[in-house]
C-alpha cells in the first residue's frame, strides 16, 4: 500500500513539474507581485520606437510601482501577433487598432474609454474611434507622408522645390535626373522595394490616393465596392517610381525598406517615399537638406493638394483583461497624455529621453501636445498653415491584409514586365478584390 | 521483472500520456471543433455548422496551393530519395575519410527552415540578377529553388538513414549472390534494395509528409509569390487565418482538411512500401 502511494506521488509530483513547465509564464508575470495595483501589458506597433516605449515602460514602473510590459511586433506582424496574444491568458490590456476596418475585427475586446482621463485630453472628437457610442479607440499619434526629398541634390541637378507644383513637373524633374543618371551621380528615386518590410508604402499608403481622390468625387468616406476611377493616375505615379529609381525595376522584390533608406541616406536619390516616422532613419542627411512634396498624381487641380495626414494608431484597452488590470491601463494611457516626461519622450525628438536616446517625434492629438523638433512634422504642419488640403487617410478603410497583399503581389509582376496585361491584374486585384474582400469581411 | 512492471506502470505511462493529451489530443479536438466556429481568438468561438468548409473550397488558391504542393511532393520524393541512397552507396564503399563527407552531408540538417529559405533566396537572386530576373518573379523559378532548398536539407538526413539500413544487410547474402555469378547490377536490384525496404518505407514517408508539411522554407524563400502560384498547403493555410477579419474559422476548416490528406497519404504510402518489405 505505502509503495503504492509512492507510486502515485511520484506520478503526481511529474505531471505537476510538466504543468509548472508550461504554466510558469503566468507567475513570472508578476500579477501576484503588484496585487491590487494591475499590470499593463502593451503590443506596440511600431518598431521604429520600440527602444522608447522600454524606457517609458521602466520609468512608469519605478515611479508608481506597477507593472508595464510592452512587447513590439515585427513590422507589418501586428495582426498576426495580437491575434496569438489575444489568445493567452496573459493577454494585451493595451493594444492598438487601425481604424474602422481593424475595429470590425477587435470590437467585441474594446472596453470604453468614454469616461476616461486620456478621452478628455483629447483635442478633438475626430481623434476618437467610435463604434456608435462606445469610445473604443484613442487616437496618439498624428502622422503625415508624401516624398521626402533631398534639397541638396535637386539643385544639384539644376532644380528646387517650387519648381514641382504637380505630376507633370514631378515626371519632368525625375525623367531629366534620370536621363543624367551618369553625369550626375545620383537617381531621382530611391528603390520602391516589395518586400514585406518595404511594400506598404506603395500597397497602402500609395494607394490611398487613388482611393482618397475617389471617395473625394464621390462624396463618400467609405465603400463596399471601389470603382477604380483613379487607377490610371496610380499606374503613372507607379511607372514614375520604378522607372527612375536606383534599382532595375525586376529587380524590385527583394529591396528592403533598409535598402531605401540607405540609399537616401548615401544621397544616391533625391526622392523618398515615406512619411514623418522616418525622420530619425534619414536625420543625418541633415535638416537643411530636408524637404517633403505631396505625393502628386495627376489629378485636376492637385496644385492645392497637401500630405497625406492622419492616423492608424488608436490605444485600445481589452475589455477581457481583469478589473485592476484595465484600471491600470487607464492610468497608464492618462499618464502617457499628460506626465511631462512621458510627453517629451512621445513628442521630443534629439535627446528627448530621460536616457539621452532620441524621443519619438510624434505630434499627439492631445492638449499638452508639445512642439515638435522632428522637422518633417514641421514641413507638414507649414503646408497646412500654406492652405494646402491635407488628403486623409482612406486606407484605414481597405478592406482586409489580403486586399492589401494582393494589390502588393499584381504591383510586383507589374514592375517586372510593365505590359497592361499585368497592369490588368493590379485593377483586378484592386476593385474586384476589394469587393470579394468587403464581402468577406462583412459576414 | 514482470511484476515490477505492473506494479509500477503508472510512472513510465501516466507523464507520457498526459503530455500526449495535453499537448496532442484536447488541442486536436479543439482543432476540430474550431473548424465549425466563426472566431477572432479561440476563447469566444461561435457555432457556424460546416459554413468554413464551404468557403473552404471555394477559394481557387485553396485547390492551386494543393496542385502545386502535390507536385512539389511528387518530384522532391523522387529526388531525394534517389540521390541520397546514392550518395550512401558510395559512402558506404572503402573510401577515405567517408565520415567527414557523412558529416558534411548531414550538417544542412541541423539548419532551421526560415534561416536556409533567407539564405538561400540571397544566393539564388544573386545568380538571378544576372539573367535580370528574381525568384519571386517566376513560378517555375520558384518551384525548382524550392526543390533544390528542401533536397540540399533533407537529402543528408536521408543518406544517414539509407546507410544504418545498408549497413545492416548481412554480407553473407552479398557473398552468396557473388559466387552464384550475380553481377554489381544484379546484386543491386535483386539483393540490396529488397533488403533496404524497411529504410525506403521510412524515407518515402518521412519526404511525403515533410513535402505536405513545408512552411517555414516556402514563407522564407518565395512567400508564396508570384501571385500565390509557388503557395504550399501550409502557407495557405496561414494566410487564409491571418489575412482577413472573420476567416480564422475558415483557415481552421482548411487545416483539418489538410490533416485529413497528409494522414490518407501517409497511410497509402506505408501500405504500398510495406508490401514490398522482406523478412530476413
Amino acid at each position: 500500500m505505502k509503495k503504492k502511494l509512492a507510486v502515485l506521488g511520484l506520478t503526481a509530483t511529474m505531471v505537476m513539474s510538466l504543468c509548472a513547465g508550461c504554466g510558469g509564464k503566468e507567475t513570472s508575470g508578476g500579477k501576484d507581485a503588484s496585487g491590487d495595483k494591475g499590470s499593463v501589458y502593451y503590443l506596440n506597433f511600431k518598431p521604429e520606437a520600440d527602444a522608447q516605449w522600454q524606457e517609458l515602460a521602466k520609468i512608469y514602473e519605478e515611479e508608481t510601482g506597477v507593472e508595464v510590459t510592452v512587447v513590439t511586433a515585427a513590422s507589418g506582424q501586428y495582426e498576426t501577433t495580437l491575434k496569438s496574444e489575444m489568445g493567452k491568458s496573459e493577454c494585451p490590456t493595451m493594444f492598438q487598432v487601425n481604424g474602422p476596418v481593424g475595429l470590425a475585427s477587435w470590437k467585441d475586446y474594446c472596453a470604453d474609454l468614454s469616461d476616461t482621463e486620456v478621452y478628455k485630453q483629447l483635442t478633438s472628437e475626430d481623434f476618437a474611434l467610435k463604434d456608435g457610442d462606445k469610445v473604443a479607440g484613442i487616437g496618439y499619434v498624428i502622422e503625415s507622408y508624401g516624398i521626402i526629398c533631398n534639397k541638396k541634390l535637386l539643385t544639384e541637378a539644376g532644380y528646387s522645390m517650387d519648381d514641382i507644383k504637380n505630376f507633370a513637373d514631378l515626371k519632368h524633374v525625375s525623367e531629366d535626373i534620370t536621363a543624367r543618371r551618369d553625369e550626375l551621380g545620383f537617381d531621382a528615386f530611391t528603390s520602391a522595394g516589395m518586400d514585406g518590410s518595404s511594400d506598404w508604402r506603395f500597397k497602402t499608403h500609395l494607394a490611398n490616393l487613388p482611393v482618397y481622390y475617389e471617395y473625394q468625387a464621390d462624396g463618400i468616406n467609405n465603400t463596399k465596392a471601389i470603382k477604380g476611377t483613379y487607377l490610371d493616375n496610380y499606374r503613372q505615379i507607379w511607372d514614375l517610381y520604378i522607372n527612375n529609381s536606383t534599382t532595375d525595376p525586376k529587380q524590385l522584390s527583394v529591396k528592403t525598406g533598409d535598402d531605401a533608406v540607405a540609399e537616401f541616406v548615401a544621397e544616391k536619390a533625391v526622392f523618398y517615399q515615406n512619411g514623418t516616422w522616418a525622420y530619425s532613419d534619414i536625420s543625418s542627411v541633415g535638416d537643411e537638406n530636408l524637404g517633403m512634396l505631396p505625393i502628386y498624381i495627376g489629378v485636376d487641380g492637385e496644385e492645392n493638394q497637401g500630405l497625406c495626414t492622419g492616423t492608424e494608431n488608436y490605444w485600445c484597452v481589452n475589455n477581457k483583461a481583469s478589473e485592476a488590470d484595465i484600471k491600470a491601463t487607464e492610468d497608464f494611457m492618462a499618464w502617457l497624455a499628460t506626465d511631462d516626461t512621458a510627453l517629451k519622450a512621445i513628442c521630443g525628438s534629439q535627446g528627448a529621453m530621460p536616457s539621452g536616446a532620441d524621443g519619438m517625434g510624434f505630434v499627439t492629438p492631445f492638449k499638452k501636445n508639445l512642439e515638435s523638433d522632428n522637422l518633417l512634422v514641421n514641413i507638414a504642419s507649414q503646408y497646412v498653415a500654406d492652405g494646402k488640403t491635407p488628403v486623409s487617410w482612406n486606407f484605414t478603410t481597405m478592406p482586409s491584409e489580403t486586399w492589401k497583399n494582393e494589390v502588393g503581389s499584381a504591383l510586383t509582376v507589374y514592375a517586372s514586365d510593365q505590359t497592361d496585361a499585368n497592369w490588368d491584374l493590379v485593377k483586378k486585384a484592386f476593385v474586384e478584390g476589394w469587393a470579394t474582400e468587403s464581402q468577406a469581411a462583412g459576414n | 521483472m514482470e511484476k515490477a512492471v505492473k506494479k509500477y506502470w503508472p510512472i513510465f505511462l501516466v507523464p507520457t500520456m498526459a503530455a500526449f493529451l495535453i499537448g496532442f489530443i484536447i488541442p486536436f479536438i479543439e482543432g476540430i471543433y474550431l473548424s465549425f466556429c466563426k472566431f477572432t481568438t479561440i476563447k469566444d468561438a461561435k457555432f457556424v455548422g460546416i459554413q468554413n468548409y464551404i468557403e473552404a473550397f471555394k477559394d481557387s488558391n485553396f485547390i492551386g496551393s494543393f496542385k502545386f504542393t502535390t507536385l512539389f511532393a511528387i518530384v522532391s520524393l523522387v529526388l531525394i530519395n534517389v540521390l541520397a541512397f546514392l550518395i550512401a552507396l558510395a559512402l558506404t564503399q572503402n573510401i577515405k575519410g567517408k565520415n567527414i563527407f557523412r558529416t558534411v552531408f548531414f550538417m544542412p540538417n541541423l539548419i532551421g527552415g526560415i534561416v536556409l529559405g533567407y539564405v538561400w533566396q540571397l544566393i539564388f537572386d544573386g545568380i538571378f540578377v544576372k539573367f535580370d530576373t528574381a525568384l519571386k518573379l517566376n513560378e517555375t523559378l520558384g518551384f525548382w529553388g524550392l526543390v533544390i532548398l528542401v533536397g540540399w536539407q533533407q537529402i543528408g538526413y536521408m543518406m544517414i538513414v539509407y546507410i544504418a539500413g545498408l549497413q545492416a544487410i548481412p554480407g553473407d547474402i552479398q557473398e552468396a549472390a557473388m559466387i552464384d555469378g550475380a553481377n554489381r547490377m544484379q546484386r543491386l536490384f535483386k539483393i540490396t534494395i529488397p533488403n533496404m525496404m524497411p529504410s525506403i518505407t521510412i524515407c518515402t514517408f518521412l519526404t511525403i509528409t515533410n513535402s505536405f508539411k513545408l512552411f517555414d522554407q516556402n514563407l522564407a524563400l518565395t512567400g508564396g509569390e508570384p501571385l500565390h502560384k509557388t503557395e504550399m498547403f501550409a502557407l495557405n493555410i496561414y494566410n487564409t487565418f491571418y489575412g482577413r477579419v472573420g476567416a480564422e474559422g475558415v483557415g481552421q476548416a482548411k487545416a483539418v482538411v489538410f490533416f485529413i490528406i497528409v494522414v490518407g497519404i501517409g497511410l497509402l504510402q506505408l501500405k504500398l512500401t510495406r508490401d514490398k518489405e522482406v523478412q530476413q
